[in-house]
């Protein structure tokens, strides 16, 4: 299980995927949506967990992009408050199982991970 | 206890501001009068104008009818017994001038000519033939007074110089009230001798006392010395003097007015018989003449009164009518203009606190990883694993991100909802966030809050932001009911028709029996002195009415009160269908 984790706070991503490593999950991470893809052409994850609101390209713009590369990656979405005018209609579309709003209990994120996976399987 | 405050309308107290933001736009009481006195005199001014100028008009028609009628029945009356007394006169002429001195002083040739004469004329008594010095020469009639001398009468001496004569009523040797009528023929010799009749008074009597007098009428004869020749109902007896003032004289019937001795007003015709000493009286009692009057001047004086009550209940009936639903509707401009500030204020704290809380948020949830990863490391390299201290500081702050997150949620939820509209919600969940905003201040006051919320009451379809701000609105409200120690309690639970009820009951102090139905009113409040608005029930009704739902209260003063919201499980929003 590989997991790419992307948020403009690099203080925040850092740790976040220093966590996920201490619990056996691989995890990379990087601060724009640029850095993100570029790392995508290069390595195969199973999950992105990525900030809805990032400068240059957001967390739904970055989705996309990334959905073209590899069809069969998962994505969990960090958001600051959910009401993000975009967010909102692809909540409204996808349910509300796929985001977690920060600051996040990393068991949560995991857990998230878990389903995202379970459900593709 | 007076009935005005029963039926005071709203507007009455309202006092007018010159300024501020809530002010009326209009001064209703003073209004109010406007419009009454107003209307009241161009509907009452000219009606009391017309009653008062037909009361004059009908009032001068009916004195002046009695007047008319009064003149009338003299004129006629006084034709009728001048005619009597004359017509008696020129039967003694035709009489002396038909016979000789020798022929009427014989007792048979009188007693036949008398015989003829009440057979004709009637009315006469006796018959008598005098000389020119006074004595009776020859007399025909019941009594005997044949060679009495009447030279001594006044009536003699007046018959001597006029030629002839009708005297006045007078007793005279028999002490029966009687008249006497006289002629003198002069003779070849140069003397004279006089024809006397005595004329029967009760004729007359009978002739002027069945006289058709209106008003309690008395028809009489008086000579000039006020003295009442014919018999009088109310006025004297006969060879009395009346008990009125004797009228000047006049060659014409007139018809005064005045004042009996006991004070009854009197309306009085009289005329002057010529050739005679006497004045024929008719005297009518005023009110009674005037009755049919009166009853006009107390139906016009009924009719008026009514009138005027009458215009005047419509008059104020429909002013305050008017001015009520006038205030009514500029108490709701205010209402919505307040409604409408107060939501933007709202609003405005709501995007504040929400800007607040995301800018916090991320640092936040640094603290909170990074604090994640210390503990990640103490625990998963065991170095520091069994330093409890650490680890307790670490969970501390964990514990304090947790604590922090919570309040960034529930500013971000409050802001959030002045944008959405309708969405689920779970009343347990939303009780709960309203609860939270006031759970410092329970704690603080060691209010108890209890909540109850019924397994299968379902999520609602509503909007969240307004059904927060009904929930805060009451339980605030409640808070401010309590003293210190009290107990709230929230209870949710199903309701029959698809519905759902809340139900904030508090055991605070109440509210009076007399406000109970004014508190959803817009400004009436009890807490004016201390910055109450009066608005927020009012908008917490507007609030429940806008969710399609009900709101009622139930409250005992000095016990507490219980609001119940009753909520439609799906909202019904309706949409205009586009033209």
């Amino acid at each position: 299980m590989k997991v790419l984790l992307v948020d403009d706070e690099r203080e925040l991503v850092s740790a976040m995927a220093e966590r996920l490593t201490i619990r056996g999950i691989e995890a990379d991470w990087v601060s724009t949506g640029s850095e993100a893809l570029e790392l995508a052409d290069r390595e195969t994850y199973d999950v992105a967990v990525l900030d809805v609101k990032m400068p240059v390209m957001s967390g739904l713009e970055l989705m996309k992009e990334m959905e073209r590369k590899n069809p069969d990656l998962k994505f969990i979405f960090l958001t600051g408050h959910g009401s993000e005018k975009d967010f909102q209609t692809y909540m409204a579309e996808e349910g509300t199982s796929f985001y977690l709003v920060k600051p996040i209990r990393i068991e949560e994120l995991i857990a998230k991970i878990h389903a995202a996976l379970g459900m593709k399987e | 206890m007076s009935l005005f405050p029963k039926i005071k309308p709203a507007f009455w107290d309202i006092g007018y501001r010159e300024a501020g933001p809530y002010r009326h736009s209009l001064r209703f009481r003073r209004m109010w009068y406007l419009v009454v006195i107003l209307t009241a005199s161009v509907s009452i001014g000219p009606l009391i104008a017309m009653a008062f100028f037909d009361y004059n008009v009908t009032r001068t028609a009916a004195e002046s009818e009695i007047i008319l009628r009064t003149a009338r029945l003299v004129s006629n009356t006084r034709r009728t017994v001048t005619f009597f007394l004359v017509e008696g006169q020129f039967a003694l002429d035709f009489v002396v001038r038909d016979n000789t001195y020798e022929q009427l002083s014989d007792r048979y040739r009188l007693a036949a000519i008398l015989g003829s004469l009440k057979k004709t004329f009637g009315g006469f008594t006796d018959l008598g033939v005098i000389d020119s010095k006074g004595l009776q020469l020859s007399y025909v009639g019941p009594y005997v007074l044949e060679g009495v001398f009447y030279d001594d009468q006044a009536w003699f001496h007046e018959v001597v110089k006029r030629g002839k004569y009708i005297s006045e009523v007078f007793l005279g040797y028999r002490h029966v009230p009687h008249m006497i009528v006289a002629v003198k023929q002069p003779l070849p010799d140069g003397s004279f001798f006089i024809l006397r009749a005595t004329v029967d008074t009760e004729r007359f009597n009978y002739l002027l006392s069945h006289l058709e007098v209106d008003g309690f009428g008395d028809a009489y004869i008086i000579n000039r010395h006020g003295i009442l020749q014919t018999p009088s109902r109310s006025h004297g007896n006969i060879l009395e003097k009346m008990s009125l003032e004797v009228p000047p004289y006049s060659p014409k019937t007139q018809v005064y007015e005045t004042r009996s001795p006991d004070g009854l007003p009197l309306l009085v015709g009289y005329a002057y018989i010529e050739e005679t000493n006497s004045i024929l009286m008719i005297v009518k009692q005023k009110d009674a003449l005037m009755k049919p009057w009166y009853d006009t001047r107390k139906f016009i004086i009924v009719f008026l009164v009514v009138g005027i009550t009458i215009i005047l209940i419509v008059i104020l009936g429909v002013t305050t009518f008017l001015v009520n639903k006038t205030f009514q509707a500029d108490e709701k401009r205010v209402m919505a203009l307040h409604q409408v500030e107060y939501e933007a204020k709202l609003a405005s704290i709501g995007r504040l606190a929400a800007g607040v809380a995301h800018e916090i948020n991320n640092p936040l949830a640094i603290i909170n990883e990074k604090a994640g990863l210390i503990k990640d490391l103490f625990n998963y390299t065991q170095n520091y694993q069994a330093d409890e201290k650490l680890i307790g500081l670490l969970d501390s702050i964990l514990s304090s991100v947790e604590r922090c997150s919570r309040i960034t949620r529930r500013l971000l939820g409050f802001a959030r909802h002045f944008d959405l509209s309708v969405q689920r919600i779970d009343l347990a969940e939303i009780i709960d966030d309203v609860l939270g905003f006031l759970k410092k201040e329970a704690e603080y006051r060691g209010i108890q809050v209890h909540i109850h919320i019924d397994a299968d009451v379902p999520n609602i379809e509503s909007d969240r932001g307004k059904l927060q701000q009904i929930l805060l609105n009451l339980i605030n409200n409640s808070f401010a009911a309590m003293d210190d120690g009290g107990t709230l309690e929230v209870k949710a639970q199903t309701s029959p028709g698809y519905r759902a009820t809340i139900r904030i009951s508090d055991n605070g102090c109440g509210i009076p029996e007399a406000n109970l139905n004014r508190i959803f009113e817009p400004f009436f409040s009890t807490k004016k002195e201390s910055g109450g608005t009066g608005l927020g029930l009012s908008i917490t009704y507007g609030l429940v009415q806008e969710l399609g739902g009900e709101i009622t209260v139930q409250s005992e003063a000095g016990k507490g009160t219980a609001f119940t919201i009753i909520l439609p499980v799906r909202l019904a929003v309706k949409e205009r269908p586009i033209q």
